[in-house]
């Protein structure tokens, strides 16, 4: 009984050989992602779900890094911080680095984050993105500015727990459509 | 000699591409922070991003239609009520109008006319508050009118109560504005009740701005209101920025802790004021350039 259970919390290989394999994302389609998650990022909100919106500019590029990493590059990471750094009216530059900070991190662990399940992946792009937003504090204490309080990392909690969607959207239109056992 | 042909083709491997981009970026905030060499890369930028905020502000935009919708069924009641209410205003407005021909003419007898700018050639143009950065640490604001509605950096933005801010940054059509909340923000001001100058700094807190470096025995009262005193050039005198809230004085500190809340909603309203510049001062001699050095810094 007991070895069912743990058998069942184990990664199933039977399970792992039949996840869906998916096509090769157009880059236009990466770059799509990428404004659409800018639009969610942009727009104005008021105090409770402003501090509780998570980064969708983020989370689509962890998505393309471990998914699709031939596909984005650091590069587009970066211009993409840039952007979001001139909206924010903050240093130029800190948010661009972050974003390649975490591209990294997936580039290292995107073969074990994959074994995983997309619910599975929760803590994991949780801890990625608690990360990031440290690097953030870290670089905004150097520049001379104050503590935020603890709230400030509910964004990253609410990001892990948005991450299936964002994924199953986004893999959405790469699935093969046929059926590869059929004749 | 030749090298083996390589059978996949990589670049640089993941940790020097970090290597390159951390450097980069840090390249980029040293350059931002300090000497603002490129400042045509953020105007760049900021165009490029700029039909991707107009799509983000769109369901607000719907909302306020149909609420606007809605509201004009009262606007007839609204109008009737107005219409009396300025009417009965109005003739305020006649004995302001008197007084204020008579505080000229006291002023002229005083021969101190020449010292101070009558205020009223400073014109305002009326701007809209597109959105607030969702970052804790910025305390700037962005409205909707820029170089080509003939803003300029420096001008000051006020609220019908008082002071709300600077512009600092100017694009094609939008335009930054630092609030007197921002930690590195100070605006020169004297104690309405006994005229001591001073200059306020935001402390980078919300609703909190702060004296600094007055000394322990100084004459202030929490309910001090504080306005702004002209020094410096940039903000017109006598506009209303803060009033004083907290005092701590520890006999072991040589300066005092006050700190003060901004008059004007400087997180609330839609609609802020945009002051025209005033007119140039003269430059201060050379001798008297050194003393004022650190007040002309803070402005």
């Amino acid at each position: 009984m007991s070895l069912k259970i743990i058998d069942e919390s184990k990664i199933n290989p039977k399970k792992y050989i039949s996840k869906d394999m998916l096509a090769p994302a157009n880059s236009w389609y990466v770059i799509v992602s990428l404004v659409a998650a800018l639009i969610l990022n942009f727009v104005p909100l008021q105090s409770f779900a402003l501090a509780m919106r998570p980064d969708f500019t983020a989370l689509v590029i962890l998505y393309w890094a471990i998914n699709q990493p031939q596909r984005l590059g650091m590069s587009l990471a970066f211009c993409t911080g840039l952007m979001m750094d001139v909206h924010h009216a903050s240093v130029l530059g800190h948010h661009a680095l972050v974003y390649c900070v975490i591209v990294y991190i997936a580039s290292v662990f995107r073969r074990r984050i994959n074994v995983f399940s997309l619910v599975q992946q929760i803590p994991q792009i949780c801890v990625i993105l608690l990360v990031m937003q440290s690097i953030l504090i870290v670089i905004e204490l150097l520049g001379g500015a104050n503590l935020p309080g603890w709230h400030y990392y509910l964004k990253s909690l609410s990001g892990a727990i948005v991450w299936p969607i964002v994924a199953f959207l986004l893999s959405y239109p790469l699935k093969h459509r046929s059926n590869p056992d059929a004749l | 000699m030749d090298s083996t042909p390589q059978f996949f083709r990589h670049g640089p491997g993941p940790l020097a591409r970090l290597l390159l981009f951390v450097l980069l970026s840090c390249l980029l905030m040293v350059e931002d922070l300090r000497f603002k060499v490129i400042p045509e890369l953020r105007q760049a930028i900021a165009m490029i991003i700029y039909p991707i905020q107009q799509v983000a502000l769109l369901p607000s935009e719907v909302h306020g239609t149909v609420m606007d919708f809605i509201n004009s069924f009262h606007i007839i009641e609204e109008n009737t009520y107005l219409r009396e209410h300025y009417l009965r205003n109005s003739e305020k407005l006649l004995r302001l109008k008197a007084l204020e021909a008579e505080n000229t003419h006291l002023r002229k007898l005083l021969g101190a006319v020449n010292t101070i700018h009558a205020k009223t050639t400073a014109k305002a143009v009326m701007a809209e508050i597109l959105y607030t950065p969702r970052d804790p640490f910025s305390h700037k604001i962005t409205v909707n009118k820029g170089r080509q509605h003939g803003i300029q950096p420096g001008q000051i933005v006020i609220d019908y109560k008082g002071i709300i801010g600077q512009i600092t940054r100017v694009y094609p059509l939008v335009s930054e504005v630092t609030l007197i909340t921002d930690k590195d923000h100070s605006v020169p001001i004297q104690i309405v009740r006994n005229n001591i100058r001073t200059v306020i700094s935001g402390t980078g807190k919300n609703n909190e701005i702060e004296l600094r470096y007055l000394s322990v025995n100084t004459d202030i009262r929490e309910g001090d209101l504080l306005a702004t005193s002209g020094i410096g050039g940039v903000y017109p005198r006598g506009l209303p920025v803060a009033v004083v809230t907290g005092i701590k004085r520890h006999p072991s500190d040589n300066f005092a802790q006050i700190t003060g809340t901004p008059v004007a909603g400087v997180d609330r309203n839609r609609q802020v004021l945009i002051l025209s510049l005033s007119p140039a001062l003269p430059t201060s001699p050379e001798n008297l350039a050194e003393e004022s050095s650190v007040e002309s810094e803070n402005n």
